[in-house]
């Protein structure tokens, strides 16, 4: 059936919306796939074309949703991405295919926003970034907070060379329009598909600081999921940890925030390393 | 720069990892045959003097994190989200009663 009329990889079907995906303009789900899919391919593939690197399920062309070639910049991404593929057992599991996904967002842009927005976008988060709001009470808590955030806003702050702080007010922290101004043309170094994956990550932690944070090398992923996480953490020290929970949604953040890292750094990938790599 | 701990640690657990994402021929995988030859081309030691190896030794913890979440996130959603509804009949079980058996039908 989809052999004749769809294109490989998703299934150009606007009615099975069985995912959650952003609204199409006219509010109805048109960017969503299926949950899940029966595996219908034998051997995954990468090969290279004009555009970039390109993913094969068995002789068929792997598109994005929106029906376009699936290229990507980075062989090293194809790779993670084949592995992906690859790695479906019986049914395809969109929703744990996080490296896919990320590529079809920079490939498709369904929310169309350009780089500009992006950033704004990115920046904005700053008002409201998690290690800039602290809590008065519990003392515990805010005790641990001041003693985990405390050293990463520094460490933000002298490597940008702008002022944060943070604060216990409902309204935040003020950030200084000079902050913004830096953290702007900093992120302004990076290439579209690199700020998609930025984006990504913020969204996904809270915390434009702890997402620097990764794409700097200065912390890992775990610790910036357990900083994100701060006070769910001490929560589940005080009063127990439910494991249907607390462990599905720390696994996923873990494999969506090491997706969207990894994303970045793949596409950001400077020549001397590719260099060395084709040494052999 | 991030507490990683040994890179061979890392190494060895990402294969690990990619040994249980491949199958049965995981060694000729593309996955693993990269990683083997990024590991060997910056042959990464416990010295911190390349940057380089940093970087690539950051990339493959980050790639290990997220293969072992997606993992357990998926044995975690098998085990408690992925049941569905229970039948009638295991719905009458639970509380020790068996649905009638309607000879003629229902109706």
């Amino acid at each position: 059936l989809w052999d004749r009329s769809l294109p490989a990889g998703f299934p150009r079907l606007p009615s099975a919306a069985a995912g959650s995906g952003p609204a199409g303009p006219c509010g109805r789900r048109a960017y969503a796939p299926p949950g899940e899919r029966k595996r219908f391919y034998q051997n995954v593939s990468i090969s290279q074309g004009e555009g970039g690197f390109e993913i094969n399920l068995d002789h068929r062309k792997l598109k994005t949703p929106q029906a376009k070639l699936f290229t990507v910049p980075s062989e090293a991404l194809a790779i993670a991405v084949a592995t992906e593929w690859d790695s479906q057992k019986d049914t395809i599991k969109f929703y744990t295919m996080h490296l896919t996904t990320l590529c079809n967002t920079a490939l498709d842009n369904p929310t169309q926003r350009n780089k500009t927005q992006l950033i704004r976008a990115a920046v904005k988060f700053l008002e409201t970034d998690t290690l800039c709001y602290r809590v008065e009470e519990p003392p515990a808590l805010a005790e641990l907070q001041k003693n985990e955030w405390d050293p990463v806003v520094d460490w933000a702050e002298k490597r940008y060379n702008v002022t944060i702080g943070s604060s216990t007010s409902i309204l935040g922290p003020n950030i200084p329009a000079s902050t913004k101004e830096t953290f702007i043309s900093h992120l302004a170094s990076y290439n579209m598909w690199a700020l998609q994956g930025i984006e990504f990550v913020i969204t996904q932690l809270k915390s434009l600081i702890l997402s620097m944070g990764l794409i700097d090398r200065h912390i890992t992923v775990e610790k910036a999921v357990l900083l994100s996480r701060l006070e769910e953490e001490y929560q589940i020290r005080r009063w127990g940890k439910v494991e249907w929970a607390h462990d599905y949604d720390l696994c996923e953040l873990r494999a969506r925030t090491a997706a969207g890292t990894l994303f970045v750094h793949l596409c950001s990938e400077s020549s001397s390393v590719k260099h060395k790599l084709l040494q052999d | 720069m991030a507490a990683l701990g040994a890179p061979l640690r890392t190494l060895r657990a990402l294969l690990r990892e990619l040994r249980h994402a491949a199958g049965r021929h995981y060694r000729d995988s593309p996955a693993y045959r990269h990683v083997l030859a990024a590991f060997r081309a910056h042959r990464v030691t416990s010295e911190k003097l390349c940057r380089a190896q940093q970087e690539l030794h950051f990339q493959a913890a980050t790639y290990l994190c997220l293969l072992r979440s997606v993992r357990e996130h998926e044995a975690l959603h098998r085990e408690y989200h992925g049941k569905g509804e229970r039948s009638p009949e295991e719905v009458a079980g639970l509380v020790g009663f068996r649905l009638p058996q309607q000879p003629g039908g229902k109706g």
